[in-house]
């Protein structure tokens, strides 16, 4: 299983056996390429786009798609080909972040309580369990309520509904771990708790965390996309994808294609990442390579 | 071979679990000494407590359970001490091998590093030291082209070498103590055979004291100068093996021997070459469950009616053996 399941840590032979066995699994194969497209977009705006996404240009709005306005103008004048390539880029700060927070508290919780056991581990699933009761979105919409509207306030709103899920993920997992017989041989070596957890137990459970990341990176590009839709998440001039069918919402019936354009990139985007989490999951699971 | 320091001593080693039944006695005062060179086996089926036993001597022990009485390792008390404590002597000074070589190793970490981490873990050797030296016991060990193969995986190795690798990372700090938890039952015979030769071998090149766990009479007899047999979390006859087997004072002793299929010999008298193999009626009693008095009184082919009632004492037949047996008491 170790060919797989640390792509970081595998000889280069199990490199090279990895990523033949990935080449032929479909929902790796077209959610890797979503997801590098995504990606490429981001990193394109960063050097350059079409027009200035926040250049705007009132007598020439709502042009159709042309050679100059790829994708057409929207209602301020502004090339929408440029806005959608900036709001890649906004959507993978927010995912990149907000996955960053769960993952890393989450994580960590999810480890201390599988270390600790006892009360502690019931106090932090119990916690978990509390925070999983309320709607993610509801949530996020109070806390941009109390504390401003904003990108910041989102990102740290869908981060902080990530850790329940990370929390719990990691926690399954790392018991599965400890209840092993190399984790008894590694106490019998004089390791302690610490070190176990981070020698023997994280290596192990990286896969499983390394699926979920990208599943709830999906998640949070919906959610930032929902709340910059309801005025919460990014505001203007930043470009976001949930903004531009917000604004779009009021022409849908004089141009319809405004809605489309970010439509269509919230549902690849996030199609992608879940294809890429389904492949993952798949390539990086111990039995199931034996079988293919 | 065995020189004058006192290495272990456990006085009324005991063990009691807390589970949804109630309070559960999983050992029920071992006590034995082990000097430096010295081999002990540790013998009974499934469910005596002997696992439990070895887990109790490394201070690993389920959470929860209860541990009394006392047990000395170079004089010092371990009973009560710090969880530090027991990590800085475990694998230290104390090294131990498990039954599933399979399982015993980290799928993702090299077979070099894991024998090489004892070393920086307790020594405190720089990556380049310990790894000279887990090369050269990977070497003694019987890994072939060790300095090569320190970077291969775990998978890579079959189930007897796996072995040598984990008898490796026990013995990297070069222990005062072997503790050999059925380390040859998930081997085929052949293979068994090669493993326990060279935990023999090792054991007394280091003069290390063993104690070896195995419901084997045949691995017992080959490898330890002393055996206990356990049954029900009772040690029930102790002694020199030599004086073990000729002499069977225990009736579960009898039965155990009984239950050996042997080539050549008859199973028991009058039995001929197609004797049936002496099975011991009925099945292992729930610790939960045990009787007051003897835990081997319900399958016992000689038990009166007062077994189960009392407590037998631990008679001394010889000085150095012991059994426990109210038929014995009798003849005393």
């Amino acid at each position: 299983m170790s060919d797989t399941a640390a792509p970081s840590t595998v000889t280069p032979g199990a490199w090279g056996a990895f990523m033949r066995r990935a080449a032929r699994h479909p929902s790796f194969v077209i959610g890797g390429t979503l997801t590098l497209l995504l990606v490429g977009a981001a990193i394109l705006s960063l050097f350059w786009t079409p027009w200035s996404p926040y250049e705007m240009n009132l007598a020439g709005k709502l042009q159709p798609p042309s050679s100059t306005h790829w994708l057409g103008t929207d209602p301020f004048g502004r090339d929408v080909a440029s806005l959608l390539l900036v709001g890649a880029r906004n959507s993978i700060l927010v995912g990149v972040i907000a996955v960053g927070i769960g993952l890393g508290i989450g994580g960590a919780l999810g480890l201390l309580a599988s270390a600790r056991r006892g009360w502690v581990e019931e106090v932090i699933m119990r916690l978990a369990d509390f925070t999983f009761a309320f709607p993610a979105i509801l949530s996020a919409i109070m806390m941009t309520a109390v504390f401003g509207a904003g990108i910041v306030n989102s990102i740290i709103a869908i981060g902080i509904f990530n850790i329940p899920t990370f929390a719990r993920v990691t926690r399954a997992s790392a018991n599965a771990i400890a209840s092993r017989d190399f984790i008894l041989a590694a106490r019998a070596c004089g390791k302690g708790p610490w070190r176990i957890t981070v020698e023997h137990v994280v290596p192990n459970i990286a896969s499983v965390l390394i699926v979920q990341a990208t599943i709830q990176f999906a998640i949070a590009i919906l959610a930032e996309a929902a709340l910059s839709y309801l005025g919460l998440g990014t505001q203007p001039p930043q470009p976001s994808w949930g903004r531009m069918l917000s604004e779009a919402q009021t022409l849908l019936f004089q141009s319809p294609m405004l809605a489309v354009y970010p439509g269509v990139a919230i549902a690849l985007a996030v199609l992608g990442l879940n294809l890429l989490g389904d492949g993952l999951r798949d390539l990086l699971d111990p039995r199931l390579t034996r079988k293919r | 071979m065995s020189d004058d320091t006192l290495l272990l001593e456990a006085t009324d080693l005991r063990l009691r679990l807390h589970t949804h039944a109630g309070a559960v006695d999983a050992v029920r005062g071992v006590s034995f000494r082990l000097r430096r060179g010295e081999t002990l086996g540790l013998v009974g089926e499934s469910g005596c407590g002997k696992s439990l036993t070895a887990m109790t001597l490394m201070g690993l022990q389920p959470e929860g359970a209860t541990v009394s009485g006392s047990l000395r390792f170079h004089g010092e008390e371990l009973i009560g001490q710090s969880e530090a404590r027991w990590c800085a002597l475990r694998g230290d000074r104390i090294g131990m091998v498990f039954q599933e070589p399979m399982s015993a190793l980290n799928p993702v970490h090299t077979i070099g590093h894991q024998v090489a981490e004892p070393l920086r873990l307790h020594r405190g050797l720089s990556a380049a030291a310990a790894r000279k030296e887990a090369v050269a016991l990977l070497d003694r060990v019987g890994i072939a082209d060790a300095s090569r193969r320190y970077d291969a995986w775990p998978h890579q190795f079959s189930g007897g070498q796996r072995q040598r690798i984990t008898i490796a990372m026990a013995l990297a700090c070069g222990p005062d103590l072997l503790i050999a938890d059925e380390p040859t039952t998930a081997l085929d015979v052949t293979i068994a055979g090669q493993i326990l030769q060279l935990i023999r071998e090792l054991v007394r090149e280091r003069s290390m004291g063993l104690i070896l766990i195995s419901h084997d009479l045949g691995v017992i007899a080959q490898n330890v100068s002393r055996m206990m047999v356990m049954y029900g979390g009772l040690v029930v006859e102790s002694g020199p093996t030599r004086e073990v087997f000729t002499r069977r004072a225990h009736p579960y002793t009898q039965g155990l021997f009984g239950s050996r299929p042997q080539l050549g010999t008859a199973a028991h008298p009058g039995g001929g070459r197609r004797a049936r193999l002496a099975a011991i009626p009925g099945n292992v009693p729930e610790l939960s469950h045990l009787p007051p008095g003897c835990p081997f009184a319900g399958r016992c082919p000689v038990a009166g009616p007062t077994c189960e009632e009392q407590m037998p004492a631990d008679i001394r037949i010889e000085p150095d053996h012991h059994a426990r047996c109210i038929r014995l008491e009798a003849a005393a």
